[in-house]
């Protein structure tokens, strides 16, 4: 829902000043809540417990480009002057390790027992807007069928999103062309807009939920007035603009599609590691593995999911073979299944633009320019060389 | 068994089975009979063409297809090549150990669209399993199809799988039986050679037949384009694809070709729903 469309309906915007904010993560876990927000660690902004709003990083800054990351101090001490890190939400609700079941074996016979282990109740804090779009598209693919994932499930159920909204993209980010941002607009119960001005530091909320609302009347908050819905306005409309990468979501499902056999795959596999970073980063990169472990005694064993990639041969491996060897079919199928094959399988894309593939990638590997190539190729095939 | 209902109809959690009879079939290739551990059995029934994740204890899962009587309720019948740390570990068990069963899983043959037409079956290697189970399931109603033949080809004679059942369905269940091998031996007075050849021999009204395709996916890809030449119908030739299945349930990725997950979307499928994908290399 647009801030707009909020305040029309009545006081559904509200100001909460930087100070009256440090409240909402002990609202949050006096409700249960495990808060997981953005924290530096390691010369990155990752997603880890957050014990207090001063856990978050407060007057840093990111810069992204292809292949780099950099954090960088900002003057303003504003808490969400950062774009996206190397981790999304997915680390949280779709964990790279998880335990499937315990077995055991005795004369008594075997038991197999599913770890039904409980969760923490989750409480994303400042989670962007293509990280709610990611969570809406694993979603659709672990929790609504024909069949679901327990362990994502058990972690999605209950939680409490607060999202901010995007005032400062990375030069990587391309959400706007995906529709997937820079501003919030479904699955969140708060969204803040971070603003300092003249006026002073504070953030503009809009309310997406009745759990939203109940944890708002817990904070410092007045109602938002025209100005200062305006400025939010105007934050998101700057960093729209801002945004100069693009992709053209409807076109390159078909250009995929046909273009299977396009030379552009092996120009790619000429700098592509096949290092699987890309499918890490992702945040909707759903695929994993299972480890099947045993003690000594090898009467107690134990299943583990484990995030897979289909950048290793383990991943497509047969008795017969490996299916994808190659670094060019292993680089096809990722970005092809992203952008092409997730529209049948899921009536949507797999991209939500967020930009970390390209961040992320060692050797700057940008799919935005990557698809511009191959849709030039296909305009204009190469001619067959002339030998004289 | 920890985790009673509902847990147990996780199907992420292997259901403990004994193992109710083992069979050595060739060197390599053993069959194991599985019967359920649990009072209720109501999950022990499958479609021809389905598979199971078997898992070894402590060692791992493989997705092997069910080869047995889809009308014996209560057991599942595998046949399994020993080639790779699961199926070795397997074929060290004994009877009365336990394996874990995850499945049925996947979307069989099309038992229904055979009714009324000729009906050819092509096997290469361990890909006579899952065609066991559907002869099974013709056999079940005979009447209802015309014209059955079986074109097989192993490796070599001494790789022949189910030589008595072969021998049964050519000589009692009224079903036309050719094997082939690669390479013979002398005491081999069979056919020698690649199995498309063997479709030669067969009499079917090309129209009016369809045809069911499982081995190696070179072999899958001759057939079919030897049945096409012959004037079956596209759409009706059906083949079962390999492909590294870890979930079952279209959770895991592993098994995608094109868009089409073959764990739940197959592993049978018409052949012309999926020539295109196969006809590109490492897709």
């Amino acid at each position: 829902m647009q801030l707009s469309a909020l305040v029309e309906e009545g006081p559904a915007a509200f100001v909460v000043q930087r100070e009256a904010l440090a409240a909402l993560p002990a609202v949050l876990r006096a409700r249960g809540y495990l808060v997981v927000g953005p924290v530096v660690r390691e010369g990155a902004v990752v997603l880890e417990e957050l014990r207090s709003l001063e856990d978050l990083p407060r007057g840093w800054a990111d810069d992204q480009a292809p292949g780099a990351y950099r954090l960088r101090r900002r003057e303003d001490g504003a808490l969400f002057g950062f774009a996206v890190g190397p981790q999304s939400p997915k680390c949280w609700f779709h964990p790279a390790d998880a335990l499937v079941f315990r077995a055991r074996r005795s004369r008594a016979g075997t038991e197999i027992a599913p770890n039904v282990e409980a969760p923490p109740k989750l409480a994303l804090f400042g989670a962007r807007a293509c990280d709610l779009a990611a969570i809406a598209v694993q979603d659709r693919v672990l929790r609504e069928g024909p069949a679901v994932d327990s362990i994502y499930d058990s972690r999605r159920r209950d939680c409490f999103v607060v999202a901010v909204n995007c005032t400062e993209p990375a030069r990587t980010c391309f959400c706007v062309s995906t529709g997937t941002g820079p501003c919030a607009t479904a699955g969140f119960d708060l969204a803040l807009t971070e603003l300092i001005d003249e006026v002073g530091h504070r953030f503009i909320v809009t309310v997406g939920s009745p759990a939203g609302r109940r944890i708002l009347a817990e904070l410092h908050a007045r109602p938002a007035g025209t100005s200062d819905v305006e400025s939010a306005h105007a934050a998101h409309a700057r960093a729209a603009s801002e945004m100069k990468r693009a992709i053209d979501p409807v076109e390159a499902r078909g250009l995929l599609a046909r273009n299977a056999e396009s030379p552009v795959w092996e120009e790619i596999a000429d700098r592509c590691l096949a290092c699987g970073n890309c499918t890490m980063v992702c945040p909707t990169c759903f695929c994993t593995t299972v480890d099947d472990v045993a003690d000594l005694t090898g009467d107690h064993a134990e299943r583990w999911r484990r995030w897979d990639s289909c950048f290793t041969f383990q991943f497509s491996h047969l008795n017969s073979g490996v299916v994808r060897a190659g670094t060019s079919a292993q680089y096809r199928h990722w970005l092809t299944h992203k952008l092409s094959g997730w529209n049948e399988q899921f009536g949507q894309s797999g991209c939500v633009g967020c930009g970390r593939c390209i961040t992320w990638c060692p050797v700057g590997i940008d799919l935005t320019e990557e698809l511009v190539r191959i849709r030039e190729r296909e305009d204009r095939p190469a001619r067959p060389e002339i030998h004289a | 068994m920890i985790g009673q209902a509902p847990e147990r109809l996780d199907p992420m959690v292997p259901r403990p089975h004994r193992i109710h009879d083992v069979r050595q079939e060739t060197s390599d290739t053993f069959t194991l009979e599985l019967k359920s551990l649990d009072a209720d059995v109501a999950h022990d029934s499958f479609a021809p063409g389905q598979f199971n994740m078997l898992y070894a204890f402590g060692v791992g899962e493989a997705a092997i297809s069910i080869a047995g009587d889809p009308g014996r309720r209560g057991v599942f019948v595998h046949t399994i090549r020993a080639v790779g740390a699961v199926t070795r570990a397997l074929a060290r068990m004994e009877g009365g150990e336990t394996v874990g069963v995850r499945g049925p899983f996947g979307r069989g043959w099309p038992v229904d669209e055979a009714a009324g037409r000729d009906v050819v079956l092509v096997a290469g290697g361990i890909g006579i399993a899952p065609l066991r189970s559907l002869v099974y399931g013709l056999l079940a109603h005979r009447e209802r199809y015309g014209r059955i033949s079986i074109a097989y080809g192993a490796r070599t004679p001494g790789d022949v799988l189910f030589a008595t059942e072969l021998d049964e369905w050519r000589n009692r269940g009224g079903i036309e039986v050719a094997v082939s091998v690669d390479r013979a031996t002398e005491s081999w007075h069979g056919h020698v050679g690649v199995v498309t050849t063997l479709l030669r021999r067969f009499s079917f009204d090309p129209p009016e037949t369809i045809a069911m395709i499982c081995g190696p996916e070179i072999m899958t890809r001759y057939v079919a384009g030897e049945l096409i030449a012959r004037d079956v119908v596209p759409g009706a030739i059906h083949v079962a694809l390999e492909r590294n299945m870890k979930c079952g349930v279209g959770l895991c990725g592993h098994c995608q070709l094109g868009p089409a997950f073959v764990c739940r979307e197959g592993p049978v499928f018409p052949f012309d729903s999926v020539e295109r994908w196969l006809g590109i290399e490492e897709l």
